[in-house]
Parts: C-alpha cells; sequence; structure tokens
C-alpha cells in the first residue's frame, strides 16, 4: 500500500485460535475484482505448519514459491488415532512437488532470534527475499517501523534477515 | 477522503460513521462480529454503541432511536435474525422515521452458522429492501445509500454481507471524520395513529409497502450498482465458428459471486472479455425493467449464486409474465451446486460447462495440481485438523467432570451455540444435541418427558445464559421438569471474540456497570439447588454432579472458571515426569487436549511405547492432567504464579 499497490486478502477468522485449519488468501495488483485465489494461481505459499502447506499446495501456480516451516503441529485428531500424521512422508511430498521450496526450521530459528512470536516475519522475510512477493524486506522492514514501537524493531530484523541454509 | 486497508466489516462500520449514524446495536456473530467493535473504537465521540443481550432486543433499541428521527443500525449473523424477526416483520408495517440499516451477514458454507439461509429471501418475506455488496468498496458506500433510501422510505432496509465479503481486507478511499453526515433528530412525536400496531394500521400500511416496492423496483432498476454488461467477446468469432447454434448467452450473479464470474471470466477468456452479464445489487425489489432489458433476445442464462436462487426464480417469473423465450439455468436446474460455498474454481468450472459453445475460444485451463500427484509422488494422507477446546480451556474439565460422575448412566446432554458446542469431539462426547441459541434446556426437558429414567442435562455457556436461556429456565421451573442445568460460566462471548455481556461488568461503552449474577437470576426464579464449582478441581467437581443429579425438580451447577484465551494464566506450566509415565496415554485418551502429544517414535528404541510429553507452548498449567493421571507423573502447573 506504501507502494501505491491495490491489495486484496480473504480470510477464515476464529478457528485458528481453537486449533483449526485456517488460511489467508493476499493478491497484489490491479487485476483482480475478488479476493480467493483460484487453483494454480498462487505465485506464493508461505506455510506455518508442513501438512497445511501441502493442504494448500494446489493454489499455487506451477514453479511457484513455498516458505514453510518443517516442524509439524500435531492435531489432537492424529494423538487419539482418528487421523493419521506421518511428517516425513509430508515433507518428502513437499521437496519433490514443490521446486522452489524454502523449508525453516523454525523452532531452531526462533530460539536462535529469541522471540516465539516473530515467526511471521521470519516467514515473510524469507518469502521476500525469494524475489516473488512483490515486495521486498525492506519494503516489509519500514512499514513495521511505522506500525511498531522501537523496543520490538531489533527482534524484528532479526527475524526478516535471519540466514537460510 | 483517505486510503485504509480494511475489513469488510470495518468498511461497513466507517460508513455508518460517515452517514452520521446515532446508535448502534446488535449481537456478536460470526461474521458480522466487528462492525459494532469497529463502531466502539472509531466512535468520534456522538454516537451510542451497544452489545445487546440479543438480536431481538438490538432490533428493538435501533428501532426506537429510528422513531426519534435518529439514525440507527442494527448489526447480527443470518441466524440471529431468526430471534430479530419478530420485531422486524412488525417494524416494517409501522416505519421509521430516522434511517435504520439492518446488516445482516450471511455465511455461505456455513463456515460457522447452523444454516446456510439466505438475507435475501428473508427480505422478500419481511418486504425489507436488501442491498447485496460485490467489494469491500462497495459496502462502505451501500450503507451510505441504505441509510438515505431508509430515510426516504421510512424503511428499515437490510444490508447483507456475505463471509468474503464481511472477512475481506481491501485498501479502499474512506471519507475524513470532518465529512461525516451530522443528523439532527428531531425526537419522537407522539402519534399512534403512526407507532401502535393496529390491524387497521396494518392492512393499511400493507397496502402502501406493495406500492413503494414497486416504486423501488422502478428506482433499482436506474440504481448503477444494477447494471448490465454487453457480451464482449469476439462475436464474428464466436459466432462464426466456436457458436455454430448461435445461441445468445448471459449471465445473472451478484455479491461476492459477481468478482468469481469476473475472475473466471478473465481466466476463461483473457483481459476485460465477458458474456452477457447481469449484476444484481438489490436483489429486493427486484430489478424487473433492467432484468428484463437484460433477457430480451437472451437464448439461455445461468445465474451464478450463494445459498438460495433468489435471482434464478425472479428471472424465471419475468421470463414468464412476458413470454420470453429464454431458458433460465441455476441451482434449480442443477448447473450450479444446491448447497455450499462458491469459489473461483467452481464458478470456473460453472462458466466452462454453460459456455462450452464457446470451448474453443477459451484458453486451455492449467491445473498444475493434478501434474503434481502421480505414481512416484503420491500425496500423503493429511491429518484432519477440525477445531478443538484451547489447552487448559476450564469447558473440557467441565465436560469432563459430568462424564466421570454420571458413568454407567443413562443421560441426554443437550449443548448450546459457543465454543463448548465443541464438547461434542471425540473424546469428549459430551453433545448429544445442539439446535440453536438457548434450545437446550427445552430440549432436555423434552426429552426427558418421555424418558423420565433419563437424566437430562443442558449445558450453557454464561453469554447464551443471559441471550436465550432465561425463558427456557423459567419454564423448567414452572412446568416441573427434572433436569440439571449446567452453566458454563467463562466470564466472556468467548467464541465471536470476548464480547461483554450482562454477566461481565463491562459495556461496549467502556463503562464498568454492575453484573448481573447468574446465581441470583436461578435463585429468583425458584431453584433451590445452585452450586457453583471451579471445574478445574476435579474431585470436587465430580462429586457435585453426582449429589446434585440425584435432586428432584430443575437444579443448577455453575461451571465459574474464566476463558484463559481471555485471561491469560501466567503460572507455571505442568511436567510429564518420564521416569513415572507408564505410556497409559489415559491422560491424551480422554482430555483430547492439545499441549498433550506423544514422544517423537522415531526416536525412541525400535518397540518402545511412546510416554506422553507436554508442548510447553500451549500448556496453561490448568492441572486437570495431573488430577487424572493414575501413577502421579504429572505436576508443576498452577494457574497463578
Amino acid at each position: 500500500m506504501n507502494r501505491g499497490i491495490p491489495v486484496k486478502t480473504a480470510e477464515t477468522i476464529g478457528m485458528a485460535q481453537r486449533g483449526g485449519s485456517v488460511f489467508s488468501h493476499l493478491k497484489l495488483g490491479n487485476g483482480a475484482v475478488g479476493s480467493l485465489i483460484g487453483k494454480g494461481e498462487a505465485d506464493v505459499l508461505i506455510g506455518f505448519e508442513p501438512g497445511e502447506t501441502v493442504r494448500h499446495l494446489p493454489f499455487l501456480k506451477k514453479d511457484g514459491v513455498v516458505i514453510s516451516t518443517s516442524r509439524p503441529i500435531q492435531p489432537v485428531s492424529a494423538m487419539i488415532g482418528s487421523s493419521e500424521y506421518r511428517v516425513n512422508d509430508i515433507l518428502s511430498y513437499l521437496r519433490k512437488s514443490a521446486p522452489n521450496l524454502t523449508l525453516i526450521d523454525s523452532e531452531k530459528a526462533l530460539q536462535e532470534i529469541g522471540n516465539a512470536k516473530v515467526l511471521n516475519v521470519l516467514l515473510l522475510g524469507a518469502a521476500a527475499r525469494s524475489g516473488h512477493l512483490g515486495v521486498s524486506a525492506e519494503d516489509i522492514r519500514n512499514a513495521l517501523r511505522e506500525r511498531m514501537p522501537e523496543k520490538l524493531w531489533e527482534v524484528n530484523d532479526r527475524a526478516l534477515e535471519y540466514p537460510l541454509g | 477522503m483517505h486510503t485504509e486497508f480494511l475489513m469488510g466489516n470495518e468498511a461497513i462500520a466507517l460508513g455508518a460513521l460517515a452517514a452520521g449514524v446515532d446508535v448502534c446495536a446488535g449481537y456478536p456473530g460470526t461474521p458480522s462480529t466487528e462492525i459494532l467493535e469497529t463502531i466502539a473504537k472509531r466512535n468520534p465521540g456522538n454516537v451510542y454503541v451497544e452489545w445487546s443481550v440479543n438480536e431481538k432486543s438490538g432490533m428493538e433499541v435501533a428501532a426506537g432511536a429510528a422513531y426519534t428521527g435518529a439514525r440507527a443500525l442494527v448489526t447480527m449473523k443470518q441466524v440471529g435474525l431468526n430471534v430479530a424477526s419478530d420485531p422486524l416483520m412488525s417494524l416494517e408495517y409501522v416505519g421509521v422515521k430516522g434511517g435504520m440499516v439492518v446488516v445482516t451477514a450471511d455465511d455461505p458454507g456455513p463456515i460457522s452458522s447452523q444454516t446456510e439461509q439466505d438475507t435475501r429471501t428473508f427480505g422478500m418475506f419481511s418486504k425489507v429492501p436488501v442491498f447485496d455488496p460485490s467489494t469491500v468498496q462497495e459496502a462502505y458506500e451501500m450503507v451510505q445509500e441504505a441509510f438515505e433510501l431508509s430515510e426516504k422510505y421510512h424503511t428499515p432496509i437490510f444490508l447483507r454481507p456475505t463471509t468474503r465479503i464481511d472477512h475481506g481486507y481491501a485498501s479502499i478511499s474512506v471519507k475524513e471524520p470532518s465529512e461525516y453526515k451530522r443528523t439532527n433528530p428531531e425526537g419522537f412525536v407522539k402519534d399512534a395513529s403512526r407507532w401502535v400496531i393496529f390491524p387497521r394500521l396494518s392492512v393499511r400500511n400493507h397496502a402502501a409497502i406493495e406500492a413503494r416496492n414497486r416504486e423501488l423496483s422502478a428506482v433499482f432498476s436506474d440504481y448503477d450498482r444494477n447494471f448490465i454488461k454487453e457480451d464482449t467477446l469476439d462475436q464474428s468469432a464466436c459466432e462464426a465458428k466456436l457458436n455454430p447454434s448461435h445461441k445468445r448467452l448471459g449471465i445473472a450473479t451478484h455479491g461476492v459471486n459477481y468478482a468469481y464470474v469476473m475472475d473466471a471470466c478473465q481466466d476463461l477468456f483473457g483481459e476485460e472479455a465477458h458474456p452477457n452479464l447481469l449484476r444484481v445489487a438489490t436483489p429486493f425489489p427486484f430489478p424487473e425493467e433492467l432484468a428484463l432489458k437484460f433477457l430480451r433476445g437472451l437464448d439461455e442464462v445461468l445465474c451464478v449464486e450463494e445459498l438460495d436462487p433468489v435471482i434464478e426464480r425472479a428471472l424465471i417469473q419475468i421470463a414468464g409474465k412476458y413470454h420470453l423465450p429464454v431458458v433460465i439455468r441455476g441451482k434449480q436446474t442443477g448447473d450450479v451446486k444446491p448447497s455450499g460455498e462458491n469459489t473461483v474454481d467452481s464458478v470456473k468450472e460453472n462458466l466452462r460447462s454453460f459456455l462450452e459453445k464457446y470451448e474453443a475460444g477459451t484458453k486451455a485451463p492449467s491445473n498444475p495440481s493434478e501434474d503434481l500427484e502421480n505414481a512416484e509422488n503420491p500425496k500423503p494422507a493429511l491429518p484432519v485438523r477440525p477445531p478443538v477446546l484451547c489447552a487448559g480451556c476450564p469447558h473440557r474439565a467441565s465436560f469432563y467432570a459430568v462424564k466421570e460422575a454420571m458413568k454407567g448412566k443413562k443421560t441426554i446432554y443437550c449443548g448450546d451455540i459457543g465454543c463448548y458446542t465443541l464438547g461434542n469431539a471425540h473424546p469428549l462426547d459430551m453433545t448429544d444435541t445442539c439446535l440453536c441459541m438457548g434450545a437446550g434446556i427445552n430440549i432436555a426437558q423434552g426429552a426427558a418427558r418421555i424418558e423420565p429414567d433419563t437424566y437430562a442435562f443442558a449445558f450453557v455457556g454464561d453469554s447464551t445464559f443471559f441471550a436465550a436461556g432465561l425463558t427456557g429456565t423459567v419454564n423448567a421451573f414452572f412446568n416441573q421438569a427434572n433436569m440439571t442445568l449446567v452453566v458454563l460460566d467463562n466470564s466472556t462471548t468467548a467464541m465471536t471474540g470476548h464480547q461483554p455481556h450482562p454477566g461481565t461488568g463491562s459495556t461496549l461503552m467502556g463503562k464498568s456497570v454492575k453484573p448481573v449474577s447468574i446465581e441470583k437470576v436461578l435463585r429468583a426464579i425458584g431453584l433451590e439447588t445452585v452450586e457453583i464449582v471451579d471445574p478445574l478441581d476435579h474431585e470436587k467437581s465430580v462429586e457435585t454432579v453426582k449429589r446434585v443429579s440425584e435432586e428432584p425438580g430443575v437444579k443448577a451447577i455453575i461451571f465459574r472458571s474464566p476463558c484463559i484465551v481471555r485471561f491469560k494464566p501466567k503460572g507455571p506450566k505442568s511436567k510429564i515426569n518420564p521416569d513415572l509415565c507408564i505410556a497409559c496415554h489415559k491422560c491424551i485418551r480422554e482430555l483430547g487436549c492439545p499441549a498433550l502429544i506423544l514422544e517423537d517414535a522415531e526416536a525412541l528404541e525400535p518397540g518402545a511405547k511412546p510416554k506422553a510429553k507436554i508442548d510447553v507452548s500451549l500448556c496453561t498449567g490448568c492441572t486437570l492432567c495431573e488430577q487424572i493421571c493414575p501413577v502421579h507423573a504429572i505436576s508443576g502447573g498452577a494457574k497463578n504464579e
């Protein structure tokens, strides 16, 4: 928006807090009327959980960029045996299906950064550095500074610039 | 004017403020809740805003304000409109003086509702005009236009966004507070022939309403948000090669589906190309003249709608009335799915099969997701991830206590609307029925009339108790039912985002007020047994349920413990001592708490059974698992420091 690009989003609200699967679609630019993205149309897919990344992979366009954490969050359904979650199968499927994949060990990264609440900025920074997000890491830094108290700038900078393997 | 990145509901709120709204009321409900919250947040200082006890109260508060000439807004979700329908049906006959807009948020899917009812149909039934926005910007502008129209025609007006408008964000241009309209309400003017509903008034006003709605149909045909877009596909190319039958085709659509149709056309035909298109922004009264213009000369029309086939029915009626030889397709012909939410992809599929005559002209659809799935790279099974009660949620402890106490006895557990509806999920399995706000209390009574040997329980949350549980409780006491009322009191309206209610001691205007006491209300009704227990004290909770459920008549247990999302516990988390844990998995199997997980099986010796462990990022230290562990392997948690 700071660069004058029209922005539209669509998201599910409410279920995230209660452990449900949620998504948010984001469109930049003048092209679209609606905010939902069709299958095979997304330039970038950012996943906060590998199983959820796979769930939403059909929205990604061919050779689109995927940024995802590699740390699974086991749902209660898998713990009590009413559904299955085999993490290694999911990660290997992801590696084979998405050529432009960046997997981030979020637990390790957040420990090094020193704050578990900057996961979103960590993933956004990785997406921006892929060059396919339409905005740069610098744009994100500037926008964060407009919105956040100064004491949080440094930890967010570290998340934004966290070196990816 | 300036640009803001706004959620649809925020845009509706700012639109109402720009229209000079004086009084706002409503009851929380997804996807409508953020409208009133935004009014409260962005209040220029002269607006009264309240969370009413339920939608009926909100509707009546707004009507009273509109009787004085003030502008009033009332918001709710679609099923909330059912609660408010009694005042609204009569209000339409009486009319208003100041502008009154009823925002009813519909929920195709449904994503978080009981029904897929359509407020456009409700508009037709109640004779109240309906506005149906397609984008966030349009919702902002439409609410202002709706106030003008309401005031001009002395009728309440529906604005009915759907979830994708309510919860979609867009960067839109909005007015500065200095540009907001200022109203100057005259005040209530006594006139019994106008404000007191009697049969004589009803028959007179009914005739006037029918005439007005015919007039509005003509007005809406000229309203620029209802429009026809002429065919921009290459006609000559289509006629020559691609449309051998030379059929003239059209698409009729509305709301967010208009955006799906435009985006789908762009994908199918390229930039700015689409067949003849009718966009209906006022489904009631239907813009008949405009629709007639659209239909003339067409052979087939596809109606792309969510929820009810409102446009489809209207077009069929118009085609019949004017003897037009046009085929109307849509939900009733099976060309569009009858239920659920549409998406760009589903609409693209609808258009593709409808426009198959144009097929050679469409771009070949790409579907890379199919490319991904092949024999060498089979898609792994994904775990289902339904919403669950939070780690540390006191509702889990309440349900578990009742379950333990009533083991082996014949029971019926009647649930209600709120977070605690999630108590139905495995492994708790503690919700046998759920219908609508407050219904569980009466359903428990009805079921127990037929099976008197059943222990009937009704679970109701604190906000739901005030919104819809009082009459059911009085009914039970008056008619001498035999049941246990369980009030799950977490001191907030949790599911919709922690709005204040009569029991919380605060209002949306930010004032501290004297809370209404649930136990005093129950005692005043006449209940002799009203016990208050902390559900996180498991032993005492089980003992209380065992004892109270055996008493005759109507008795109540209030499980009182604050919502952990609202009042974040700061105490130490629980820990599992792996030397003591016997890997029986009772804690995981019986509680279904998301903070209880299994050790990573791959890190264990072959054949070893994984033990339970605690996800410290989720644990709140509620200690429920500590209390049920058979070998006392879990300890150390506490709610407070």
